[in-house]
């Protein structure tokens, strides 16, 4: 195995294009797991822990661009303005220690379904940032970076270098089923952004399918029947519920089963909704 | 390789790393600091919890390249000389020691939280000590040993 540390962007590019099987490792809370418990033994690992610029945000171009180094214990320190369904999100990820050293360009490079960071992008509508040497830049909205379980659009020779994530401009709210507070691979998550100047709500399904997605199906509902105006209507509600349940597909495992994570969907999608809306009717009222 | 970083205070080197090895793996087998313990290998117990460059981590999830050059702080570095650190202290005093083997983790992890917060409430110590497992003591006496390491060291 070679260990490869590039200090500049341009050398992490060029050390990704040389060795393609070369694996990514920022905070190594997945990658290291997988090579102490022999599950992955990778040609090389590209250390790019040294590529300072991968560890800071930024405003730009009205969006909060997030390096894929931010630790979630900067995101939760930093960000909770800004980005706060991320924020929440990232206050679940496994422990202090954990959140010192994980970064949502980890969890986006890893792409579980389980990953935290990913209902809250969803339902923000994040763009990720990846780049390779021969092709350059591309920019991947994140409800099409999820190809499968573990699968992402990234190509062998590309690099996430950053995640593009539009300030909330309306309450966001993140839910996880697990069995305790701390280090929990999620049951299932949810997370919900209100974006009250285009009447839109988004939405994002963690751990209820081969890959995090949306539920557009609810997210249609709510932009042809909400009335922003008023309290939530109960009957609306409860469909939203239902088709947040129909958009999960989920399987069986050691975690949950299938059907209780179908529940557990529409039960955080009804709830998560109704604390954004009374967050969304307190803004209105003040 | 050969991996060179600051531990404790000192500069140290080990030689002949395999590049898949663990920040765990060189303290306790090739730098001959075995305080920071080696149980779950996935972050999860928080047993091999050390300070790199100043923020507590698992060592055991760190890659040994990745601390090149780096400065770690390990359960050995806390103690200033004979004199033991406030929460050490504590943690005998407390009862917070029974077969020992998290301790050294939740020890680096208390001392991290009383320096960024030197008063913690109940909700603020079980929140920082969540990533350390303990499968002997309940807890309640490692919480009393956090509550007695923060009264005296405010009072210092």
């Amino acid at each position: 195995m070679d260990f490869l540390r590039p200090t500049t962007w341009e050398e992490a590019l060029a050390a990704k294009a040389d060795r393609p099987g070369s694996v990514p490792i920022q905070g190594g809370t997945d990658v290291m797991v997988e090579i102490n418990f022999d599950v992955r033994r990778p040609p090389a690992l590209l250390d790019l822990t040294r590529v300072a610029e991968l560890r800071e945000w930024s405003m730009t171009g009205g969006l909060c661009r997030v390096g894929a180094g931010v630790p979630y214990a900067a995101v939760i320190g930093e960000l909770a303005g800004p980005l706060p369904g991320l924020a929440q999100a990232a206050r679940t990820v496994g422990s202090p220690q954990i959140r010192n050293r994980g970064t949502v360009g980890g969890n986006l490079g890893a792409a579980s379904p389980a990953g935290d960071s990913h209902p809250p992008l969803l339902a923000a509508g994040a763009v990720v940032e990846v780049e390779s040497r021969e092709r350059g830049v591309r920019m991947i909205p994140a409800a099409e970076f999820y190809l499968g379980v573990k699968r992402s659009a990234l190509e062998p020779d590309e690099l996430i270098r950053a995640v593009h994530v539009p300030p909330a401009t309306g309450p966001q709210y993140f839910s996880k089923v697990g069995t305790r507070n701390a280090m929990v691979i999620a049951v299932c998550s949810f997370a919900i952004a209100l974006h009250p100047r285009e009447r839109r709500v988004g939405t994002g399904i963690g751990s209820a399918a081969p890959t995090p997605r949306r539920a557009l199906e609810a997210e249609e509902l709510l932009a042809a029947e909400l009335d922003w105006e008023a309290p939530l209507d109960p009957a609306l509600l409860r469909r939203f519920g239902e088709l947040c349940a129909r958009a999960a597909a989920p399987i069986d495992d050691v975690r949950g089963t299938a059907a209780y994570r179908v529940h557990a969907i529409s039960v955080m999608a009804r709830r998560t909704l109704t604390w954004a809306w009374n967050d969304h009717l307190k803004e209105r009222a003040a | 390789m050969r991996v060179t970083l600051t531990v404790n205070g000192r500069e140290e080197s080990a030689d002949g790393v395999w590049e898949g090895e663990s920040l765990l793996y060189v303290l306790r087998e090739r730098l001959g600091l075995p305080g920071s313990k080696n149980a779950c290998e996935q972050g999860e117990c928080g047993s091999c919890t050390v300070y790199l460059d100043g923020v507590p981590v698992c060592a055991c999830l760190v890659a040994a390249g990745q601390a090149e050059g780096r400065v770690v702080r390990t359960v050995e570095g806390l103690a200033d000389g004979d004199r033991l650190d406030p929460v050490q202290e504590a943690f005998v005093e407390c009862g917070a020691v029974q077969c020992g083997f998290c301790t050294p983790g939740l020890i680096v992890q208390a001392h991290d939280l009383l320096e960024r917060c030197p008063r913690p409430s109940d909700a603020e110590i079980r929140e920082a000590l969540a990533g350390n497992l303990c499968r002997c003591t309940g807890y309640e006496k490692i919480l009393d040993a956090v509550r007695l390491a923060a009264g005296r060291k405010e009072a210092r």
